[in-house]
C-alpha cells in the first residue's frame, strides 16, 4: 500500500492523526498534515484505510491493493 | 443478516457510510441514491476555494472514479427519493423505480433556509451544492455590491471570500459578532476586528427584514433599524431545514430531523446520518442534531457498526473548521455560554488555543490558527472519542 496526501486540500482537523498515529503527524505551525510512512507496514494498513475514509477534506489517497 | 444496503444522498455522509461498511467488511449489495446529478462532492471548498475561484469545480469531488468503482456500489443519480415504506424498507423514486434492502440509511442532509420575498429575484443566491456556488461565483464580480444576510459561518466564510475577490461586502446579522452565540465574545470579537480590518462593513445587531427590488432584481436588505442596505448581490446564509419532507407520512418521526435512537436507528433497519440525522447523544443527555462535516464521517461509522450488529452507541465531540482571511479556526466540543481562558499561545499574536469551561468542567476547545496544539489539548482536556 503506498499513502499520498494532498496538502492543499488538508483542513488541519487531525481526524488522521487520530485514527493512524503512527502514519500520520501534523505540522507544528499550520496543522497541515505530515505523512510519516508513505509505505506502511501491513498492521498499519486497517488504520490507514479508516484514516483515509475519515479524513473530512478526502486529502489522503490510498493505491495498491496489499 | 444484512444483504443489501440502500443509502438515500449521495453526499459526505452517505459516501462515508457505504465505506465505512466495505472497510469493516461488508460484501453484500450497496446502492446509493442521489438528487444531484453530481458524483459525491465535498461542500466546505464550496464557500473558499470553489467560491474564490482558486479551485475549479471537479477538485471538490470526494473521490475519482477508481476508488468510486472499487466500493463496487451502484450510484443512482439525479433521482430524488419521495417516499419510505418503513416496514418493506422500500423507497421510491421520482422516476419511479422502486429500491428494497434490508437495511435504509437516510443521508439526505439539509437545504438553506430562505427570506419570504427572495423567491424568483435575480441576484439573490443561497449557498449549499455545486451549482449554487458556480452561479454565486459568476455573480462575484467588482463593482457588485454584496450583502450577505446572516452572521453564523457560512455567512462570514462567505463575506470573507467575497472581500478576497475584491468585492465590495457587508454583512449582516442580528448577533454582537460573527458566531457569538457559538463563540463566546473573545473569539468572535476576533472575528469581528478581522472582517472589519479587511474592509467588510459590518452591520450587527440588526435583524433583516426582506429585500427590496426593482424590476425583479434585488437592490437592497431591510433592517428592522429601519434603513436599507444596498446590494447587487444578496447571499442568504439564515441556517438550515433538514430534507425530511419527503417522509412525511413514512410514520418516522420527525422532528427539526429524522428523530434516532442513541445508535443513529429511526426504525427497525431504518437509520439516519449526517445533518438530517437527530439523534440521542448518550452522554450529554440531550438530542442532537450536527450540522459539520466530520459528524458526517464519525456517525457513519457508527451507523455502519450498527447496521453489521456492533452495538454501538455514537457519543462524539462535535468539531468543525472554518476558515475565514487568514484565520482557521478548529472548535472541539460545544463552547457557547461557558467561561474562556487562553490555555496555549498568544491572542495578541493571532495563534492560540482557548478553554471553555462551564460549571467547572471544560465543555470546549477552541483553536485560532493552532490546529495540531488544538487537537493535543482537546485530547488532555475533553472525553475520548469511543
Ligand atoms: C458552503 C458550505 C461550507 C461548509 N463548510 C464547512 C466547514 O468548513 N467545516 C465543517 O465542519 N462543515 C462545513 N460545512 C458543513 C458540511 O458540509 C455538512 O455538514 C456535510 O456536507 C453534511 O453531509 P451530509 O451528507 O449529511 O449532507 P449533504 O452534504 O447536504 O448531502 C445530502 C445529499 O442528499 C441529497 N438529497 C436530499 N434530498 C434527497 C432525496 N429526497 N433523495 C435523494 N437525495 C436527496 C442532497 O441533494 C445532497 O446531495 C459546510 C457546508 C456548506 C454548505
Ligand atoms: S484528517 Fe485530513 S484534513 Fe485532517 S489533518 Fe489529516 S489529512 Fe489533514
Amino acid at each position: 500500500m503506498k499513502v499520498s496526501v494532498d496538502e492543499d486540500r488538508c483542513c488541519g482537523a487531525g481526524s488522521c492523526v487520530l485514527a493512524a498515529p503512527d502514519v500520520f503527524d501534523q505540522r507544528d505551525e499550520d496543522g497541515v498534515v505530515v505523512l510519516l510512512a508513505p509505505e506502511p507496514a501491513g498492521h498499519l494498513h486497517g488504520a490507514v484505510r479508516e484514516a483515509a475514509d475519515v479524513c473530512p477534506a478526502a486529502a489522503i489517497t490510498l493505491s495498491g491493493t496489499a | 443478516m444484512t444483504s443489501h444496503v440502500l443509502v438515500v444522498g449521495a453526499a459526505a455522509a452517505g459516501l462515508s457510510t457505504a465505506e465505512a461498511l466495505r472497510r469493516k467488511g461488508y460484501t453484500g449489495g450497496l446502492t446509493l441514491l442521489g438528487d444531484e446529478p453530481h458524483h459525491p462532492y465535498d461542500r466546505p471548498p464550496l464557500s473558499k476555494q470553489v467560491l474564490s475561484g482558486a479551485w475549479e469545480p471537479e477538485r471538490a469531488r470526494l473521490r475519482d472514479d477508481g476508488v468510486l468503482a472499487a466500493l463496487d456500489a451502484r450510484f443512482v443519480l439525479g433521482d430524488p427519493a419521495v417516499a419510505l415504506d418503513v416496514a418493506n424498507r422500500a423507497v421510491t423514486t421520482a422516476s419511479g423505480l422502486t429500491l428494497r434492502a434490508d437495511a435504509v440509511v437516510l443521508a439526505t442532509g439539509v437545504r438553506p433556509r430562505t427570506l419570504p420575498d427572495q423567491a424568483g429575484l435575480a441576484g439573490v443566491h443561497v449557498l449549499r451544492t455545486l451549482d449554487d456556488a458556480l452561479a454565486l461565483r459568476a455573480d462575484l464580480r467588482p463593482p457588485a455590491r454584496l450583502v450577505v444576510v446572516g452572521d453564523g459561518v457560512l455567512g462570514a466564510e462567505v463575506a470573507a471570500t467575497a472581500r478576497g475577490l475584491g468585492v465590495e461586502t457587508a454583512l449582516a446579522g442580528p448577533q454582537a459578532a460573527p458566531l457569538a452565540a457559538q463563540l463566546g465574545p473573545l473569539a468572535s470579537g476576533l472575528l469581528a476586528d478581522l472582517h472589519a480590518g479587511h474592509g467588510v462593513r459590518l452591520r450587527l445587531g440588526s435583524a433583516v427584514l426582506g429585500l427590496t427590488s426593482r424590476d425583479g432584481r434585488v437592490t437592497g436588505v431591510r433592517l428592522d433599524a429601519g434603513d436599507v442596505l444596498p446590494a447587487d448581490v444578496v447571499v442568504v446564509a439564515l441556517g438550515s431545514i433538514p430534507n425530511t419532507d419527503w417522509l412525511a407520512g413514512s410514520g418516522l418521526e420527525l422532528d427539526n430531523g429524522v428523530v434516532c435512537d442513541a445508535r443513529c436507528r429511526a426504525a427497525e433497519g431504518v437509520y439516519a446520518v449526517g445533518d438530517v440525522a437527530r439523534w440521542h447523544h448518550e452522554d450529554l443527555g440531550v438530542a442532537l442534531r450536527l450540522e459539520n462535516r466530520t459528524n458526517a464521517t464519525e456517525q457513519a461509522g457508527a451507523v455502519a457498526d450498527n447496521i453489521l450488529g456492533t452495538d454501538r452507541a455514537y457519543v462524539p465531540v462535535p468539531y468543525f473548521w472554518t476558515d475565514q482571511f487568514d484565520a482557521r479556526l478548529q472548535v472541539h466540543g460545544v463552547p457557547s455560554g461557558a467561561d474562556v481562558s487562553v490555555v496555549d499561545g498568544d491572542v495578541e499574536a493571532r495563534r492560540f488555543v482557548a478553554r471553555y469551561e462551564r460549571d467547572g468542567r471544560v465543555v470546549g476547545v477552541l483553536g485560532w490558527n493552532m490546529p495540531k496544539q488544538t487537537r493535543q489539548h482537546r485530547a488532555r482536556l475533553l472525553a475520548p472519542i469511543r
